[in-house]
């Protein structure tokens, strides 16, 4: 671009930043004697002015060359090696000399992320039915494991295929209504079925206990054996020193299985009849149906599956905090593992793990930045898809191929929708 | 004789539209069937109704004997009919190879027809591992028809297979569709606009007019008729 263009270009930006920031930024309310008093903060409003314009001044700057980031050959390389390399430092972590309780919890947290992730990627990524409202199968699974465990004394591994199966069941209800609806406004609905279990969650009280949630839910033991100081628990067993951090790294291998039993699932299913089926369906539905595909039960199978897969994290996270209430149910959950998997580029399994470890690790990163964390937050999301718009790992290995399989270059991947 | 596919008083339409009106046809074993007709004419919609949506508001349709009036999609498929769909359809991100095992697939086979597809189409095997959306409109529509063979069918259905194609490419296709026909017995049901390349082609003809079979007859007979000329052939020698 010209550099006359480029400077009106950014001229422009700058204009519409004073728009922005004039009210936001350069007015402040006081308060002062007698009610509230105006104090202008221009020499803010002219800083912000200027960054917006030597941002847009740039970026036009370099709009002639390519801006997206291509991955280098030796990372390709190196690349094979990438996963088991990731693989196993995952598995070793709570062993590491650095790897405090902190450190576990925050592990914990970001695979539940990437567990999340990967069971909204069935829906979204391989099937491409937009599902917002994710977290009602999470919230399902969670009510479902404290309920059965509070009211029927049930343990957790008998609850959470129970969990799985409520959510799954949660799914085909969901999935019925929606059969005929595409895109937007399948994206609505599910939406509002998020909302609808979170509401019912907080205003059904005799079951749910309202907002005040459920608490006391029990905590899950090794094969009987209760991560507790009393005689006959884990430490005592296998004659260990008591210490509260065995049940955290306990956690940290549970949530660990259970996000490799759904990444295993996934990966195997890609290679099945369905799992294609599921990839034709995001392609083309008409042309599914003209092929005879049973298109009912092609979509209710993606949809209950994703959900199975929320509930069984949905319960692994109730028995986590021991405590659950619709608040941790909201929209913005949905949004977060949304994110993620857009982010991570859609129908990849790699890509998911690494948006969520980004997106989960990387605000609790910036936890003392306070409420700029969200500004990193957003920005770190914009940078991503100006660079990558096809997500972090934007290419689709084929499920099936003579000989090497070769992966297929992100250009010809989705982008955008 | 017993035909394999037998349309019969079918109606069909959308909403308050009725695009087919008591269309009567029958396709016998081993026959190419033609459908001409001008845009809107309601072929595509014929058969698509063949297909189960939209569901036909009456009449019969018989497969090998039996109705298939009231099954649902992919019970029609399942019965032994391929669609190779109009616009071709084909999966643009999957490759050519996931492409044609989703014909198969589809319906629960494993895929043993390749290698015939394969010999149909040589130029698929050139572009086995590309991406679909990646080849031109002549190799697409050829993955679109050897998509619809995967599934062995007993009837194939090809809705414009010429659509938007350059005339060496369309004659590529038809010489495939002839040989399919010959060398394998392939009963074929083309819904073409190019109404002489498509009479040429086939055996039998069906002329649709607004919803409405006017004319039917051999191919070659139809080609003959002044009034065919007229209206589809442009009222050229050719």
């Amino acid at each position: 671009m010209k550099p006359a263009a480029a400077l009106r270009d950014a001229a422009l930006a700058a204009l519409v930043a004073f728009g922005l920031f004039a009210p936001l930024v350069g007015l402040r309310t006081e308060v002062a004697e007698g009610g509230l008093a105006l104090r202008g903060r221009w020499d803010d409003v002219a800083w912000l002015c200027l960054l917006a314009f030597l941002g847009r001044f740039a970026l036009m700057a370099l709009a002639g060359r390519r801006l997206h980031v291509s991955v280098p050959a030796w990372l390709h390389r190196a690349s094979r090696y990438a996963v088991p390399c990731c693989l196993g430092l995952v598995v070793v972590l709570p062993w590491l000399p650095f790897v405090e309780r902190y450190e576990l919890d925050l592990g914990i947290l970001v695979l539940t992320y990437v567990m999340l992730g990967w069971g909204l990627n069935i829906v979204v990524g391989l099937a491409g039915l937009l599902d917002l409202g994710y977290v009602a199968f999470y919230a399902v699974g969670a009510y479902s494991y404290a309920l059965l465990s509070l009211s029927f004394g049930l343990s957790f591994w008998v609850c959470l295929p129970l969990a799985g199966i409520l959510a799954a069941f949660a799914g085909v209800l969901l999935g019925f209504p929606v059969l005929r609806l595409r895109g937007d406004y399948l994206a609505i609905v599910t939406l509002a079925f998020g909302e609808i279990i979170r509401v019912v969650l907080t205003n059904w009280v005799s079951l749910t206990g309202g907002p005040n949630g459920l608490s006391g839910i029990p905590r899950p033991g090794l094969f009987g054996l209760a991560f507790t100081s009393e005689e006959g628990g884990f430490a005592d067993f296998f004659g260990l020193e008591y210490d509260p951090v065995h049940r955290v790294i306990f956690l940290y291998y549970l949530i660990l299985g259970l996000a490799l039993l759904t990444n295993w699932v996934t990966l195997r299913l890609r290679r099945q009849p369905l799992g294609r089926a599921w990839e034709a369906l995001r392609e083309d539905e008409i042309a599914c149906r003209a092929l005879g595909i049973n298109v009912t039960v092609t979509k209710l199978t993606a949809f209950a599956i994703g959900a199975m897969f929320a509930g069984f994290a949905g319960s692994f996270f109730a028995t986590r905090q021991a405590f659950i209430s619709p608040e941790s149910f909201t929209f913005i959950e949905s949004a977060i593992i949304l994110a993620i998997v857009v982010l991570g580029g859609m129908g990849s399994q790699l890509g998911v793990a690494i948006a969520a470890l980004l997106l989960i690790g990387g605000t609790e990163l910036f936890r003392d930045l306070a409420e700029w964390r969200m500004l990193i937050f957003g920005a770190a999301m914009v940078v991503i898809m100006v660079v990558r718009p096809r997500g972090l790992v934007g290419t689709r290995t084929p499920s099936i191929a003579l000989g090497e399989r070769r992966a297929i270059g992100g250009n010809y991947v989705s982008e955008g929708h | 004789m017993n035909a394999l596919l037998r349309m019969e008083g079918v109606c069909a339409g959308y909403g308050a539209v009725q695009a087919l009106n008591d269309v009567s046809l029958h396709v016998d074993q081993g026959e190419i069937v033609t459908l001409i007709g001008a845009n809107g004419a309601g072929k595509s919609t014929l058969l698509m109704t063949l297909c189960g949506e939209p569901r036909a508001r009456a009449g019969h349709i018989t497969f090998d004997g039996a109705e298939i009036t009231a099954l649902p999609t992919h019970a029609i498929m399942r019965r032994g009919i391929a669609q190779s769909p109009e616009g071709r359809r084909v999966f643009p991100r999957m490759t050519v190879q996931e492409n044609l095992m989703m014909g198969a697939e589809a319906l629960g086979q494993p895929g043993d027809e390749l290698p015939r597809v394969l010999e149909l189409f040589p130029r698929l095997r050139e572009r086995f591992a590309q991406r679909a959306g990646t080849l031109s409109g002549g190799e697409q529509q050829m993955l679109a028809i050897g998509r619809a063979l995967m599934s062995r069918p007993r009837l194939l259905l090809l809705d414009e297979p010429s659509l938007g194609l350059a005339p060496l490419v369309v004659k590529q296709i038809f010489g495939a569709i002839r040989r399919l026909n010959a060398t394998q017995g392939m009963t074929v049901l083309l819904v073409e606009q190019n109404a002489n390349l498509a009479l040429r082609l086939a055996h039998r003809g069906y002329v649709l007019v607004n919803g409405r079979i006017t004319m039917a007859g051999t191919g070659a007979g139809l080609l003959a008729r002044p009034e065919i000329r007229d209206a589809y052939l442009g009222g050229a020698a050719h």
